[in-house]
């Protein structure tokens, strides 16, 4: 019987298993410590761990953003929580400057390995200022690294992968996926005893050979709602493709899947102008275009700020009926 | 606005131990470092003037007893990070004139490569952590050095420069409350050189009557004020905050005041328009901690005047020699763009060779 977790726990288990792994590592953030993390995904560890590796934060995301970037030039791994990535905007200096450029203005002296982990997402009814998605932000800016996971062996296998990258990885989580079940095999089950997942590889979430659905983080799971609509209704067998990581990204896994399929469809949570999906659709357009059946089209977030009233912004994110319409316009 | 230090005082400092122990070579060291600096800087000057170096060149004549009175003190576990103004910190850590000047050049062989410039001096190696460029951006990684000493349980320091215009910045604060909070060993220093740009104290800082380190009492931390003209004075402040921080493992902030002689950067045209050239000028010849230096160690009989002509000239001959290293440096080639960005790419690891990392059309 496979094992299955919800994706908060998997995420603790990964952090558990790094505590454990490497004395170096820490977690430090607002209420990650006794309070027990604001969503929980840090829950037992203060217990475990002890004052020395959790450490609770007083809310100054620059400052302490700056505290784990700092230690980390002298050999401290600092996993450091936003409660919501939202609040990365309070600690932007720190977070492009600091980390993102101190390698190379340092012609290489210098390197930063921490890890900025929280949720990214809208759709909670929290208004604006809670609900960005700064992934296409942070991945625009070389010497950062960007991830996205969708699933709880995702979120287990990327995280571990995370804190032992040696450059800044910008861990982007979802609020809403953090109750949701899936397979996460134990570390007996795994070839060397423990369960990782490279940084910069996609994975096929369902194979097909009709038309790509390429996405990230939660987008992935809407697109495979939409998969088995379109099988089941429409006879159109979609491939998702799941690209975990954003920056590095799999550029092959892309390209194969289209090459297959001969169209392509976007979807992500992130807003429309310079997102994801527009780095995606100029690679495929650029390498791909001779295998191309109709335009990469692309579903976003609407191109607004996050709408508080719960039905509006539930249809301000891409919802699996817009994946099927858009797929039908092209198949 | 630099504090009146009487002649008691001045002794008082002399007598201080950290001082009482200093060798007359350690002395003539202190004046040979500031002499370095002073020459550095005005060879630097000189270049960026003759089209030579691009960009902004904060310069530290003036302050030169701040850092190298500060940075004599430290041992194998202390640590040093500054903000743009950090040629003069740079040296006195033993970063060499040709990997400092060849960086201002933009060469291959400059300490970061050519890659930073003038704001972005780096060596580990030398626990020296920068060098950055926004005002106070800094300020939280010292008490991240800090924090990783403590947490290694390494009886060390981190002491991080800052200029009297960073201590507006929310990031600094943010940093105070956490230092103080968490009893990491970071001093912050402030160097107060009177304008934050070309504003001064006047019109942009808020403080208790002390001064700017005052604003410490408000996060219960202990502070200090110095006359950096005095380097005596500097290393014997100093030391009390360094001995807080390696036996208390506590935060300090140390205001040392000083003046810059030149603008805020060599790009800042209204120098003399914000300040009186009356002004600058009773700073160099009432307050300048080079020549107070050399005339303390004069009359302690260390050094003759002709002692220090010879050091003012080797000084000299080794910033000219150090433009001539730069000049004769090759640029840096194209094909180094991308490199120094991903650890993981620079070291042919696994995880540098998955995915793509670079996205040039």
């Amino acid at each position: 019987m496979p094992r299955e977790i919800t994706y908060r726990e998997a995420l603790r288990e990964g952090l558990d298993e790094e505590l454990a792994h490497d004395d170096n590592v820490i977690i430090m953030g607002e209420e990650v410590a006794e309070y027990n993390g604001a969503y929980k995904v840090t829950e037992g560890l203060w217990k475990k761990w002890g004052d020395k590796r959790l450490i609770d934060t007083p809310i100054s995301e620059a400052g302490f953003i700056g505290v784990g970037i700092g230690a980390s030039m002298l050999g401290i791994r600092p996993v450091m929580e936003l409660m919501f990535f939202s609040f990365a905007y309070v600690a932007f200096d720190q977070m492009m400057n600091n980390a993102a450029t101190c390698r190379y203005m340092s012609g290489g002296l210098i390197h930063v390995p921490i890890v900025v982990r929280g949720p990214a997402n809208g759709g909670t009814n929290v208004g604006a200022t809670h609900s960005h998605t700064p992934e296409n932000i942070f991945a625009n800016m070389p010497g950062l690294k960007v991830c996205s996971p969708a699933t709880p062996a995702d979120a287990k296998g990327l995280i571990k992968t995370a804190i032992r990258d040696n450059d800044p990885v910008y861990f982007m989580e979802n609020t809403l996926l953090y109750g949701e079940k899936g397979e996460v095999p134990s570390n007996d089950e795994c070839e060397n005893g423990e369960f990782l997942i490279p940084l910069g590889k996609a994975d096929i979430k369902r194979e097909g050979t009709d038309i790509s659905l390429i996405a990230h983080g939660r987008a992935v799971i809407t697109a495979l709602a939409a998969a088995e609509i379109l099988a089941e209704e429409h006879g159109i067998n979609a491939e998702v493709v799941d690209l975990r990581s954003i920056r590095p990204l799999d550029e092959q896994a892309v390209l194969d899947s289209v090459r297959k399929t001969h169209k392509a469809i976007y979807i992500e949570e992130n807003k429309p102008f310079c997102g994801i999906g527009a780095q995606i659709s100029s690679l495929i357009m650029e390498q791909a275009f001779d295998d191309l059946d109709a335009p990469v089209l692309r579903i976003t977030s609407s191109d607004s700020p996050a709408f508080y009233s719960p039905p509006i912004e539930e249809a301000q994110l891409p919802r699996p009926n817009d994946i099927i319409e858009k797929t039908l316009s092209i198949c | 606005m630099a504090k009146k230090t009487d002649e008691t005082q001045k002794s008082s400092f002399a007598d201080d131990p950290i001082n009482k122990k200093l060798s007359a070579e350690e002395k003539i060291e202190l004046l040979r470092q500031m002499t370095r600096i002073r020459r550095f800087e005005q060879t630097s000057l000189k270049h960026y003037q003759g089209g030579a170096i691009g960009g902004f060149l904060h310069l530290y004549i003036g302050q030169e007893s701040v850092a190298v009175g500060s940075i004599s003190l430290l041992g194998d576990d202390d640590h040093v990070i500054t903000a743009y103004r950090d040629h003069g910190h740079a040296l006195a850590v033993g970063m060499s004139m040709n990997e400092c000047m060849a960086e201002l050049f933009g060469k291959k062989t400059g300490c970061s490569k050519g890659k930073g410039g003038s704001m972005h001096y780096f060596a580990p190696d030398k626990n020296y952590w920068g060098g950055h460029g926004i005002v106070a951006g800094q300020t939280p990684l010292g008490a991240g050095l800090a924090f990783a000493l403590k947490y290694q349980g390494k009886k060390g320091c981190c002491l991080c420069y800052l200029g009297d215009g960073a201590i507006n910045q929310g990031s600094y604060h943010e940093s105070l409350n956490i230092a103080e909070l968490w009893d990491l060993p970071v001093v912050y220093i402030i160097e107060n050189n009177g304008y934050s740009m070309g504003t001064s104290q006047k019109r942009s800082s808020a403080h208790p009557e002390g001064g700017l380190a005052a604003r410490a009492e408000g996060y219960g931390m202990a502070w200090d004020k110095l006359d950096g003209y005095n380097i005596y004075e500097v290393r014997a402040g100093v030391q009390k905050a360094i001995d807080r921080a390696h036996n208390e493992s506590r935060p300090t902030i140390v205001e040392i005041d000083t003046y810059r002689y030149k603008g805020h950067s060599v790009a800042d045209a209204n120098a003399e328009k914000y300040r009186t050239k009356e002004e600058i000028q009773k700073y160099m010849t009432d307050h300048d901690p080079v020549e107070n230096w050399k005339q303390t160690l004069i009359k302690e009989g260390v050094i003759t005047e002709e002692d220090f002509k010879a050091i003012n000239k080797a000084a000299g001959k080794e910033a000219d020699d150090s433009a001539d290293f730069a000049a004769k440096s090759p640029y840096p080639d194209e094909s180094e763009i991308l490199d120094d960005i991903y650890w993981e790419v620079d070291n042919n690891t696994a995880a540098g060779r998955t995915g793509t990392h670079f996205f040039q059309p």
